[in-house]
């Protein structure tokens, strides 16, 4: 396993300056092709070049290669890799706040939300999971393999809307009406983020965060349960008398969980990403809404370095998912 | 693995009625033995929900290539007087917040979603079709090259840089977003390719063909595409669907196609604040879209139980 881990960590560094590098790259070619977004900062007006030059030279937008239509900006990669790795700066707002303090500020938002939306989607999935293993042909199955379908063919933001309406609008004013405890009325049934409410007004959209890969989670359980029960060691163990419980439960499902939790792993880098859409809608001000919003507003320099903590954040997760995988798995020997 | 060797064996029982190749340049007895296409029509000709789900892609695509077939009023062609009427027979399905025709946007709304989407699902196809073909066959450096390209791309989730691209150049059109789609969805069908390929490369009828001489470009195409391309056209499908939500998504995040353009997710998205009162105004795109990423992934997973002779 040791040769393992190191050929996995070898690997890693060239894949993690080669996605720097095509993440560098796309911006600039776009900074090229369009004009360089200093400009929006102005809006209407027409600003003095001199002045232009010196609002990019600022927040890190000046090089004069990206004027030039193809060039790499080699300097300019080299220039950002050092900022990053060695001073952990990842550039400026257009107001000179940097990147860094603005995600401070909402890294514990999207925190709080993905931990909520994997802790939904690994609960409720392994236990669809093996329902649907153990009856198989029955409702939670069907339920099961028709979920996974509908649920990729609903985009994200349509259920979260939905959700949003219905459940933080309408049964939220029913309830707030009634005479439940405050922080059920307000802040479980939100329609949106709370700061008074910091974790129950978060827990709607974390499930609606953990809904698209809840019925994945469901499926790879059920598979995987199924291979395993058909299993010599599992018939043994039931051939020694054990209860269904126990063979269940201990034997076979421990087994089965590996990929499971593999994928959960894969998954709290994608649930990274997917927050954006999630807290767009709920209003949670997290790293997501933090990059839309910046998107919107054509502040290119943060949506670059979010995007950029983000990556680097899904890297660093896939990475501790193949080592983990190694760990857990005594087959796995990549020689 | 039980299982799938059950079924092997079920299926060499069966005297010949599948080939497991396909033997595309020779059919003629169709009835016995078909090409693996063939046998894949024959099935999918039988199976209710494939057909259900093409007939309504038919819709979709009608309704994008003729419009006026199904609505004669102008989408355009709007008045704020009439703004957010409900469903009447007049507006079947009610007017927008500025007064449009809502069925008449919705039908024309089919026309841009779906040439996003056929449009990067050729690109891709074509782009990690070719390069997975190459690295595939060639294997060597060629391969170790453009996997580690291939992982690079992977690295890099879909949502997040199509937000960083489309910021950046600011130019949102039916082009750019095409062209961020391709740019950021190739590897993974180039990924199946090479795989796909890798499995056929070494097979008897392949080493015949080089045996008889056959140059590289005739043995990538002639014998082993048709072999390896079933598992990408499955995969190309799905992402027809996938890609017709991904554009209402960018539209949504504001990194999309914009308003004058007509596009169900545009529609989504405009409408989205008056969902309680008028919830006809996000239900009726919401739904033509559900409809038809639905419908796309479904046949996809037709056309991979019907492409799969282990399945059979």
């Amino acid at each position: 396993m040791g040769r393992y881990v190191i050929r996995r960590l070898l690997q890693f560094v060239p894949t993690v300056l080669g996605t720097m590098f095509l993440l560098h790259y796309l911006t600039s070619v776009g900074i090229q092709f369009s004009a360089n977004p200093v400009r929006a900062l102005f809006g209407e007006r027409a600003p003095s070049e001199q002045l232009l030059q010196n609002v990019a030279e600022r927040v890190g937008l000046g090089d004069p290669c990206l004027e030039r239509k193809g060039d790499p900006c080699l300097g300019l990669f080299a220039d950002r890799l050092e900022g990053i790795f060695l001073h952990f700066d990842f550039g400026v707002n257009l107001r000179m706040r940097p990147v860094t303090e603005l995600m401070a500020d909402a890294l514990p938002y999207t925190l709080r939300l993905v931990l909520i939306a994997i802790v939904f989607e690994g609960v409720v999935g392994i236990i669809a999971g093996v329902l649907a293993a153990l009856r198989n042909g029955g409702f939670v199955d069907y339920l099961v393999k028709t979920s996974t379908v509908a649920v990729i063919a609903v985009p994200s933001f349509v259920l979260g809307f939905v959700i949003r309406e219905f459940v933080g609008v309408r049964f939220g004013n029913v309830l707030r009406g009634s005479g439940l405890p405050d922080w059920v009325a307000t802040g479980l049934f939100s329609p949106g983020f709370k700061p008074d409410y910091p974790w129950a007004t978060l827990v709607i959209p974390g499930m609606v965060l953990g809904a698209v890969s809840l019925a994945a989670t469901a499926r790879l359980t059920r598979t995987s349960l199924l291979e395993n029960i058909r299993s010599d060691y599992v018939r043994t163990a039931k051939a020694k008398g054990l209860g269904q419980k126990r063979v269940i439960g201990v034997h076979a499902l421990r087994n089965s969980l590996i990929p499971v939790v593999t994928f959960l792993g894969v998954d709290l880098g994608n649930l990274m990403g997917g927050a954006v859409i999630t807290e767009t809608i709920f209003n949670v001000p997290g790293l997501g809404r933090l990059v839309v919003g910046a998107a919107r507003s054509g502040e290119a320099t943060v949506v670059i370095g979010v995007v950029t903590f983000l990556v680097l954040v899904y890297m660093l997760a896939s990475l501790l998912v193949d080592l983990l995988y190694a760990v857990l798995d005594p087959r796995i020997r990549y020689e | 693995m039980s299982d799938i060797g059950a079924a092997r064996a079920e299926v060499s029982q069966v005297p010949t009625t599948t080939g497991g190749m396909p033997e595309a340049e020779a059919p003629e007895q169709r009835e016995r033995s078909a090409s693996l296409w063939a046998d894949a029509r024959r099935q999918l000709m039988r199976s209710p929900v494939f057909l259900i789900a093409s007939g309504y892609i038919l819709i979709v695509i009608s309704m994008a290539l003729l419009p006026f077939l199904w609505t004669r009023k102008d989408p355009r062609a709007c008045d704020v007087v009439f703004a957010r009427q409900g469903p009447s027979a007049e507006h079947w399905f009610g007017t927008s917040i500025v007064g449009c025709d809502y069925y008449a946007h919705a039908i024309y709304g089919a026309r841009t979603s779906l040439i996003i989407a056929v449009c990067a699902t050729a690109g891709v196809t074509l782009l990690g079709g070719v390069l997975g073909m190459v690295a595939g066959f060639y294997g060597g450096w060629v391969d170790t090259i453009i996997s580690r390209v291939i992982d690079i791309f992977l690295a890099l989730p879909f949502l997040l840089g199509a937000i960083v691209f489309l910021t950046v150049i600011k130019i949102r059109n039916v082009l750019t977003v095409t062209i961020v789609i391709v740019v950021l969805a190739w590897p993974v069908i180039a990924r199946i390719m090479r795989g796909s390929v890798l499995a056929s490369k070494h097979l008897d009828y392949v080493q015949a063909a080089k045996a008889l001489g056959a140059t590289n470009t005739r043995l990538m195409f002639k014998h082993i595409m048709p072999n390896a391309v079933a598992p990408v056209v499955v995969y190309a499908t799905i992402l027809l669907g996938t890609f017709v939500a991904a554009e209402a998504t960018l539209t949504f995040l504001g990194v999309g196609l914009q308003a004058p353009a007509v596009t169900w997710g545009v529609m989504i998205t405009q409408h989205e604040a008056l969902f309680l009162q008028h919830p006809g105004l996000l239900l009726f795109p919401a739904g033509l879209l559900f409809g038809t990423v639905l419908s796309f992934i479904l046949m996809g997973d037709a056309l991979r139980d019907a492409l799969d002779p282990r399945l059979r």
